[in-house]
């Protein structure tokens, strides 16, 4: 299973593991990742699980949607490596992830 | 951890979410969930969309695996129903006999579906008739969704036509029976309710309007409903009837508590009830809006979960108060709707957007003042109406429906005061 870090805006890490094919949002809640609120259960419509992928990983994750882009759009804070984490799928290529986390979860 | 109980009923979102943000706000005492339902809470919004269509398994359902709770020192009472509350003594009965202490008291207990009047039930239980809240009622369903079954509907609120646009989508012959004029009447302006008609229609979906239901044809063990009469004489046969006519919200324990109640159990801006060692919180509560100056009751996630958060910093002596703006999505088809705000009493809509293109957004105003909006396929559209609905921004109505301006150069601009909140009648 890939192992994934977050990293919150105040810089604590949680390196947590997920199973292929659920969402990067996912393994926040499940883990009780501060700082992912994912309203709306992952159904993109609420842009509370918004986080940036570290630059190291920007180009192996498949380009957001968009619907993703549109959500992103009105999210606090937003970057060019802003993604939703509920549309991130987790592969096994992806072992080793890097999110940081926003300071302003909306 | 055995002091300072606190106690939650109803482990919906509102629930779960005062659970788990009372202990990251800083409860110290123990904190017990209860549920009269055997599962693992879960997210009641795909139980109508993609939960029933056989597109999300149940375990991603669930709002929190059993690790989060026992992690965070929650202890979950599943199956336990809550039968009364002592005020006096700060106990709360369970359906088991055994009684519980509260140092503070959480009722997050939500709603129920509105059933049909008895006189249309007609004799005994059928089998065929359901109505959805929660999983069990979802799984019932699921299991009878079977390509090729005529399937009724009663009701044309959002419920029912995303019962029906999934339904289609499965192989059913849907028949959706609304007693108004038109689908989503209570709900949007009509513009869109149409647009929405027409979308089920072309989807193959039938769509009744102007038809009360008065009663059912049974089968002859009278177990199975086999046709829907309306009161037009019309006969509407099914194989499979799900009535999706509204929610009545669950407030009977806090009655008979003595704590007031009114459609809802009536909270102030920090959800706490009339008794100060019991707060309320999501569909089960009714509160005062200073944006729209009268109380108002929500059957939404998003208020459940905001004000769930404002009672946990309240328990946990924080101040938070809550006065969000209201909004709610609904996923038919490919159509992403997203709302945002309280129509009632507006004098225009102004259409944004293109409905051919199935890319639009219908905003409600009060003179220029932005009440809600409904937009569809449109979320930037929601995320600045989200803004100017919560400043009651005060918009020119021809620069809403010029698609030449940016929606966001109608927001108050941050140098000049918002516009004060006028008061909208009722």
């Amino acid at each position: 299973m890939p192992v994934i870090t977050f990293i919150e805006h105040n810089g604590t890490e949680h390196r947590v593991e997920a199973p292929v094919g659920s969402t990067a949002m996912q393994a926040a809640v499940n883990n009780g990742v501060p700082g992912v609120l994912a309203d709306c259960g992952g159904s993109c419509s609420c842009a509370t699980c918004h986080g940036y992928v570290d630059e190291m990983w920007t180009g192996s994750l498949s380009s957001a949607k968009a619907d993703e882009l549109d959500m992103l759009g009105g999210a606090l804070d937003m970057k060019h490596n802003s993604r939703l984490t509920c549309q991130i799928l987790l592969t096994a290529a992806m072992d080793g992830l890097i999110i940081r986390l926003p300071e302003s979860q909306i | 951890m055995s002091n300072n109980p606190l106690i939650i009923v109803g482990a919906g979102h509102a629930g779960v979410e005062v659970s788990v943000a009372a202990r990251e706000a800083g409860w110290n005492g123990e904190i017990v969930l209860i549920s009269e339902e055997k599962h693992l809470p879960y997210h009641r919004p795909p139980l109508s969309k993609s939960y029933l269509a056989g597109e999300t398994a149940v375990d991603t359902v669930v709002l929190k695996p059993a690790s989060i709770y026992e992690r965070a020192g929650i202890r979950l009472l599943l199956g336990n129903r809550v039968e009364s509350i002592d005020r006096a003594a700060r106990n709360v009965a369970l359906s088991g006999g055994s009684e519980l202490r509260y140092e503070r008291l959480v009722l997050a207990t939500g709603g129920r579906p509105r059933t049909l009047p008895i006189s249309v039930l007609g004799a005994g239980q059928v089998r065929n008739l359901h109505y959805l809240r929660t999983l069990d009622d979802a799984n019932r369903i699921k299991s009878q969704l079977i390509p090729g079954r005529r399937m009724v509907v009663v009701g044309g609120g959002y419920v029912g036509l995303e019962l029906a646009a999934l339904a289609v989508k499965a192989g059913l012959m849907v028949t959706v029976l609304e007693a108004a004029e038109r689908v989503l009447a209570r709900v949007t302006a009509q513009v869109v309710g149409d647009f929405y008609a027409k979308v089920h229609r072309a989807a193959g979906v039938t769509i009744e309007t102007s038809q009360q239901v008065e009663g059912f044809e049974l089968d002859s063990s009278g177990a199975n409903i086999v046709a829907v009469r309306c009161s037009s004489g019309d006969l509407f046969p099914a194989d499979l009837v799900v009535a999706g006519i509204g929610l009545v919200p669950n407030t009977e324990l806090a009655s008979a508590a003595g704590l007031t109640v009114a459609d809802g159990v009536l909270v102030d801006e920090f959800a706490r009830t009339s008794d100060p060692a019991i707060y309320a919180t999501g569909d089960c509560t009714r509160y005062f809006s200073q944006l729209y100056q009268r109380s108002i009751r929500l059957e939404s996630v998003p208020n459940a979960l905001e004000q769930a958060r404002t009672v946990a910093a309240s328990l946990c002596g924080k101040q938070r108060r809550y006065d969000s703006v209201p909004w709610f999505w609904s996923d038919q088809y490919d159509l992403k709707l997203k709302m945002v705000g309280l129509s009632s009493g507006y004098d225009q809509v102004i259409l944004r957007g293109d409905l051919s293109e199935r890319s639009f957004s219908a905003f409600y105003l009060r003179g220029r003042r932005v009440l809600a909006a409904d937009t569809v396929n449109r979320a930037p559209d929601f995320l600045v109406a989200k803004q100017l609905v919560g400043a009651a921004a005060e918009v020119d109505p021809s620069d809403l429906a010029n698609p030449a301006i940016s929606l966001r150069d109608l927001l108050p601009s941050p140098g000049r005061p918002p516009v004060q909140q006028p008061s909208v009648a009722r």
